[in-house]
């Protein structure tokens, strides 16, 4: 897809996002690919919260999206509508923590839903606590940077992409809203299929990681090309990198370097040198893995 | 096809009610006692007597959570918990009564742990009393299924729009078999008026749910305290209606039974109901005039029929299997507060039943004992006595 295929009509009636917010953008696109035939479920989170939308949507409890998602999907079955898309959207904490037993419940079913995670790397909507997805290295507010914990989050992120890989469902990718086409290809891809398909996409977060509004595609982009964040493709059963991740990955392109992405965000001043070096290194073991994984699931 | 008569459990008269109404979506969990009746409703599903999207979900948080989704796009939607699955199923219990969805949903109580037990007390639901769902307590297999079909037609009524959970006592009901007349399924759907809910998730007229105007949540609690109210008059019409077609009354939310004007009157629900009859029966023939008073709903509670049938006995008993810790059982709150300003006379709760335990017509002649002696001292032993205590340090009565 070209950018300018995009369609100009917006599903998004207003927005109460914060200025720059990715993940208001990552439900307005999706929105424009999957079209009126949709119903939309939602939770508490930064998008649920702030988003009013021209689809039939509910916003339902936190831990509820899939199975909410999986009782629409039966109940339009049940009454012959067979031509709706069943579309969940929820943040990292909702997908990768509270919302996961759900979603896996989903997947390895097979229930017909198209779900979405926008990941912002931490629970943004109640004031940027970490997540099981917060990278390490992070500050957030629980795990503020101190004399006795000077890292701020120490484990490493929770891979959805993999966790969903291994429920062997017939599509889930990766995406970042600063690399729209790909974004869209995967949700075109996602929305012709029947089954449980899960689309990850990046989201940087103006307010919880501390860089100004008007940088979020930019930071974005830079999360991709450090490496930070791999875009890739599940497809029954094939798995590959996609986009800038599949040139740095396969092609020998270089990598941004790490303090590029890292240095103008808040949330990551208290790293040193040292530190930085510490995640770039992490950064090209998980592109190597994954180019590997892509080799092996050919 | 005509009625026709069965030996079944209490969960086989649970599936086959679900079956005559034929909701378009189900989505359980197993949990003893329950399963019995999600795997019947299984099995009608694969041999094709059941036409449902069945969603064998992975946790009853999830069975509700999908029950609220298909519900939310029109469809009707059914689930059976038990105990620790209701509980876990709380919050969503909340949002289905909340966003006004019409959900039926059968339990087969069962004790909460610690300490672990599968066996039965009214705990578990009695606990879910306040999400804003109705509450019927049923006291057989016949009265569950006939009570499931008419817990749909009640909750789809455009006035009410509020879930219902249809209670049978785990193992006395749902394992238990008993001869239950099954009506016939085009009159079950001659009854059940066609569900088209008007406020639903479609894509020709896109809607938001989940959410009220702000500054408006009282306004919105109104319309469900409306709801809930307006199921009294409804629960009363659908049971004479009922009677009428398949000719069983359940009377409404109340029913007295023995002589009229009882010098002394045990309230009860669920299934320890039937021996309190035998009991009663058993009294009544010994020229002794004891009363029972049958609640067959917990919400909405029958307050004003509760004042009316209760006025001139002469003590007032309240037989339940729960307890509101830190206070008392929470159907004796209910009924003491319904007889305030009418009627004065001594009353006492026994709790009984809790986790299993038997209850025997001899623990419900001594209840019976006691109240006749407190309708002649004007003083009862305690406010609460837990039947069948075991240990002898006297702490059985409170």
């Amino acid at each position: 897809m070209k950018i300018d295929e995009v369609t100009e009509t917006d599903y998004m009636d207003s927005g109460a996002a914060c200025p720059g917010c990715a993940g208001e953008l990552a439900l307005r696109l999706v929105l424009k690919e999957l079209g009126e035939k949709t119903v939309l479920t939602t939770t508490p989170s930064c998008v649920g919260a702030t988003c009013s939308v021209n689809i039939s949507r509910i916003n339902t409890a936190f831990p509820a999206t899939a199975a909410t998602s999986v009782g629409m999907s039966a109940g339009l079955k049940a009454l012959g509508k067979t031509d709706v898309t069943v579309m969940a959207i929820a943040g990292d904490g909702g997908t990768a923590d509270i919302g996961l037993q759900g979603l896996s419940g989903a997947a390895e079913r097979g229930d017909d839903i198209l779900y979405v995670c926008y990941d912002n790397e931490a629970y943004m909507n109640t004031g940027i606590q970490r997540s099981s997805a917060t990278p390490p290295g992070t500050w957030t507010t629980t795990t503020p940077v101190g004399k006795e914990r000077p890292k701020g989050k120490e484990r490493p992120r929770k891979d959805m992409l993999k966790v969903m890989m291994a429920h062997d469902l017939p599509y889930a990718a990766t995406a970042s809203v600063s690399y729209p086409t790909d974004f869209l290809d995967k949700v075109k891809e996602a929305k012709d299929r029947t089954g449980t398909r899960y689309i990850h996409v990046y989201a940087p977060c103006p307010t919880g990681w501390k860089f100004p509004p008007e940088r979020s595609i930019e930071i974005g982009k830079k999360a991709v090309t450090s490496g930070a964040c791999i875009l890739a493709e599940w497809d029954e059963g094939k798995f590959s990198l996609t986009g800038q991740s599949k040139r740095l990955a396969e092609d020998g392109k270089e990598l941004t370097p790490m303090k590029e992405y890292l240095g103008p965000q808040g949330r990551f001043k208290h790293l040193d040198d040292e530190a930085i070096k510490e995640i770039a290194q992490t950064a090209r073991e998980n592109l190597e893995e994954y180019r590997k994984l892509a080799q092996a699931y050919s | 096809m005509m009625s026709k008569e069965v030996f079944v459990s209490g969960n086989t008269a649970v599936a086959t009610g679900v079956s005559l109404v034929e909701p378009g979506v189900i989505a359980a969990y197993p949990i003893t006692p329950q399963s019995p009746a999600v795997e019947k409703i299984s099995e009608f599903i694969a041999d094709g007597e059941m036409k449902s999207e069945y969603i064998e979900v992975e946790s009853e948080y999830s069975a509700m959570s999908a029950c609220i989704g298909a519900e939310a796009v029109g469809a009707r939607a059914f689930t059976a918990t038990s105990s620790q699955g209701l509980a876990l199923m709380h919050e969503m219990l909340h949002f289905a009564s909340g966003q006004r969805l019409p959900i039926v949903m059968a339990v087969a109580n069962r004790t909460l742990a610690p300490p672990w037990g599968i066996l039965n007390d009214e705990r578990d639901t009695i606990a879910q009393r306040d999400t804003g769902w109705l509450q019927f307590y049923v006291e057989s297999a016949q009265e569950a299924l006939d009570t499931i079909v008419q817990a749909y037609r009640l909750s789809e009524q455009e006035d009410i729009l509020t879930p219902t959970m249809v209670c049978y006592d785990g193992y006395i009901i749902s394992h238990a078999y008993e001869k239950v007349v099954v009506p016939d399924k085009d009159e079950v759907q001659s009854f059940i008026p066609e569900y088209e809910p008007d406020e639903i998730l479609n894509v020709e007229d896109p809607k938001t749910l989940g959410y009220a105007p702000s500054g408006y949540n009282t306004e919105y609690r109104v319309k469900q305290q409306l709801g809930t109210e307006t199921a009294k008059g409804a629960i009363g019409d659908i049971t004479e209606d009922y009677a009428d077609q398949f000719g069983r009354d359940y009377v409404g939310m109340v029913e007295e039974y023995g002589p009229e004007n009882p010098d002394v009157t045990l309230v009860t629900l669920g299934s320890v109901t039937g021996t309190v009859r035998d009991v009663v029966d058993k009294l009544n023939d010994q020229g002794r005039e004891v009363g029972l008073v049958k609640l067959r709903t917990l919400r909405p509670f029958p307050y004003e029929q509760l004042a009316d049938i209760l006025k001139g006995t002469g003590a007032v008993g309240v037989l339940e299997k729960d307890i509101s810790f830190g206070y008392e059982g929470a159907v004796f709150s209910e009924v003491r507060s319904a007889l305030q300003g009418t009627n004065n006379v001594p009353s006492m709760n026994f709790i009984a039943g809790l986790g299993g335990r038997d209850i025997t017509m001899e623990n419900i002649e001594n209840v019976y004992e006691k109240l006749f002696t407190m309708a002649e001292t004007g003083e009862s032993e305690g406010r609460i006595e837990f039947v069948g205590y075991r240990f002898s340090d006297g702490k059985g009565i409170i």
